[in-house]
């Protein structure tokens, strides 16, 4: 369950330098205590250095980072309350399974027995009982990634690093990890700080999470608040894809909600007021499936002219056939080609639109996500 | 079509793997089999020094197989000696290069970029100058006016030369200081190739630096250990220059046994007998280790 009380990992105006280049700069963030917060971005955007900040690995340059209300600046890596899941996953090669597993207790000099019942339990949890005496190089890919997991929990760390814990493994052994590894989250309370590029494992995996863009935190929010609110055009443009309308907005006395927008030929309006001032250039935000595509207008109208709202007029350009969806472009009369995803919920090819055909697409006040940065 | 290209390429591995055949052919196993021959025939005041091993007399085939050489080194003290006491300086030698030769290796292969080639640069550069006229500047360092002895005298440090020249130590000297670019290499090899993430997760789990060290980078480190001892071990003990120049006169290695005995006293099947169990002594251990422990090690990697 997460607190919210109060934070668990404090990170407090952290940058790091190396030379010239800012790899992390002036980062703040709170993340409480039993929650999944993923660190997304790009490579160079600094997640991975700010994680092994946390592990100790790398020191800030600036700020300071404090776990469980405790300064970690001067701790070194071996002595922090933390642990971490490697990429590489980084087992002793020259080790048994078991012996990687029970390397961390034997830093603690605990007895033969009690490590041994402790590493046969964590075998268990992740579903690993019989490998026991297995060397790292004669496992596979998802049983690695398994037993490295093992290795980094068997300390029954508060805090468990996870640098991009699913990248190595392909795809159906992907989905069906991080669903294993939420349970397991759950199941021995741990907090888990993530690191991935991979904005799906990022929605998945996630309670909460924090875009990172050239050093610094651009958002952050859960999940939903990051896809359906984003609040800059590189976050809209980074997770999932989008349709990005540059546009005016319009004056009006009481309430300004709509935007001009030659691109589209038509007038955005939206179901909130816009702070911005008249005229002012914003971008409007549109997720693929959040457009309606139909061969007629909609709602009995006869025509699309530059004063209607919400319609835009234009031709198929090309079809890419996922399976469950099918993504559209379609280009209006302005040459702006726009992305349109429609489930294939029918399995009938001949009710399709297909290629070439002139299509209305509208959607609704509440779809189109208004940016001004 | 394809058949034609198979038969291409076996062709052409035959003779890639050819070549060094016929060498090993040519430059070791006929001379081995000449020194084996020579070792169990009889001396002769002749030329060539040796009976030949059959011998027609009277019209009879005449086998000469003789032992007495081998018989002769057991009997003898002179050579169980000089074989013990090439194997402690072997072993000794081994050592220091070992305890000198690793932390050196393992600076090399943390360096960054032109340190690590300036440092490699370094380990090599003695091979530049001869190798005999390294041992001959020893001489010049160690010996009783020599410069080691006159700056401890000038430092104050001691009153009376030190006896340096003509000693144990003065070989381990010799020995270490020409072969530890031969530990140094395969070490350095093995220790560039560790992952650096697997010291991390150690730190990570708790293993301070010194654990770390111990429990994974020593470990696997042990390749690099056999090979770069058995590069020192094996030429050491048959080492013949070092303890010529530098070392005792009343205790010698196995080397100068065999060349007095080729040389001096012109007794090549004795020369040979010892050269045949120099290399049994050698050449067992080694291969009843490679068998064991050696396949073992082959698996991590």
């Amino acid at each position: 369950m997460v607190d919210k009380q109060q934070a668990y990992v404090r990170i407090e105006g952290v940058s790091k330098r190396f030379g010239d280049f800012v790899a992390v700069d002036d980062v703040t963030l709170d993340i409480y205590r039993g929650e999944i917060f993923c660190l997304l971005g790009g490579s160079g955007s600094g997640k991975t250095t700010l994680l092994r900040m946390l592990a100790g690995f790398e020191t800030p340059s600036s700020g300071r980072i404090l776990v469980d209300g405790r300064d970690m600046s001067t701790v070194p890596p071996y002595e922090r309350p933390v642990n971490m899941m490697f990429q590489s996953y980084a087992l002793f090669p020259h080790m048994s399974v078991e012996k990687n597993i029970a390397f961390g207790l034997e830093q603690e000099r605990l007895g033969r027995d009690e490590i041994r019942r402790r590493v046969g339990e964590m075998l268990d949890i992740v579903k690993m009982g019989n490998f026991g005496h297995r060397k790292p190089h004669q496992l596979s890919g998802g049983q690695r990634q398994r037993i490295a997991l093992a290795r980094s929990l068997i300390k029954r760390p508060k805090l468990l690093l996870l640098d991009e814990p699913l990248a190595a493994l392909d795809r159906k052994l992907r989905e069906h990890t991080q669903f294993e590894l939420i349970n397991i989250q759950k199941a021995l309370g741990v907090t888990f700080i993530v690191v991935t590029h991979d904005q799906e494992e990022a929605m998945t995996l996630s309670t909460r999470m924090g875009v990172m863009n050239h050093g610094r935190i651009v958002q952050v929010g859960t999940p939903s608040q990051i896809y359906e609110s984003p609040g800059t055009r590189f976050i809209a443009d980074f997770i999932g894809s989008v349709n990005l309308f540059e546009g005016q907005v319009l004056g009006e006395a009481e309430e300004r909600r709509r935007i001009r927008c030659n691109e589209l030929g038509c007038v955005i309006r939206v179901d909130r007021h816009l702070p911005s001032a008249q005229d002012a250039t914003v971008w409007a935000a549109v997720r693929p499936e959040k457009i309606h595509m139909t061969r007629e207008p909609p709602d009995g109208l006869a025509q699309v002219s530059p004063d209607t709202e919400n319609v835009a007029r234009g031709r198929v350009r090309g079809i890419a056939y996922m399976g469950d969806a099918s993504v559209y472009l379609v280009a209006l009369d302005s040459g702006r080609e726009v992305r349109v995803t429609l489930p294939n919920s029918a399995r009938d090819a001949e009710q399709r639109i297909g290629p070439d055909e002139i299509v209305f697409l509208s959607w609704h006040t509440g779809s189109p996500v208004v940016l001004t940065e | 079509m394809t058949q034609n290209l198979q038969t291409e390429s076996l062709r052409a591995r035959r003779v890639v793997m050819g070549i060094p055949l016929l060498w090993l052919l040519l430059l070791f196993l006929l001379p081995f089999l000449i020194v084996l021959k020579l070792s169990f025939s009889e001396t002769r005041l002749a030329i060539p020094p040796y009976a030949p091993l059959l011998e027609w007399l009277g019209g009879v085939p005449h086998s000469a197989l003789h032992i007495s050489n081998y018989a002769f080194l057991f009997t003898d003290p002179l050579y169980i000696s000089a074989y013990l006491y090439s194997l402690k300086v072997a072993i000794v030698s081994t050592f220091y290069c070992l305890l000198l030769g690793y932390p050196m290796a393992y600076v090399i292969a943390r360096a960054q970029g032109t340190w690590r080639t300036v440092l490699l640069m370094l380990v090599v550069l003695p091979f530049w100058t001869s190798f005999l006229l390294r041992v001959y500047a020893w001489i010049g360092l160690l010996k009783h006016n020599g410069v080691i002895n006159n700056i401890l005298m000038y430092l104050g440090l001691i009153h009376q030369p030190l006896t340096m020249l003509q000693t144990d130590f003065a070989v381990y000297v010799g020995i270490v200081y020409s072969y530890l670019p031969f530990m140094i290499l395969p070490l350095y090899a093995n220790l560039e190739k560790h992952d650096g993430a697997l010291l991390e997760a150690a730190a990570d789990l708790g293993a301070r630096p010194f654990t770390a060290f111990v429990r994974v980078t020593l470990p696997q480190s042990i390749p690099g250990i056999i090979a770069g001892s058995l590069l020192v071990f094996i030429p050491a003990v048959g080492e013949y220059v070092v303890p010529s120049l530098l070392g005792r006169t009343d205790q010698l290695m196995i080397g100068r046994v065999l060349s007095d005995e080729f040389f001096e006293n012109r007794d090549w099947p004795l020369a040979s007998a010892v050269a045949i169990l120099m290399l049994l002594l050698l050449v067992i251990p080694i291969m009843l280790f490679q068998r064991s422990g050696g396949r073992e090690l082959e698996s991590h990697h």
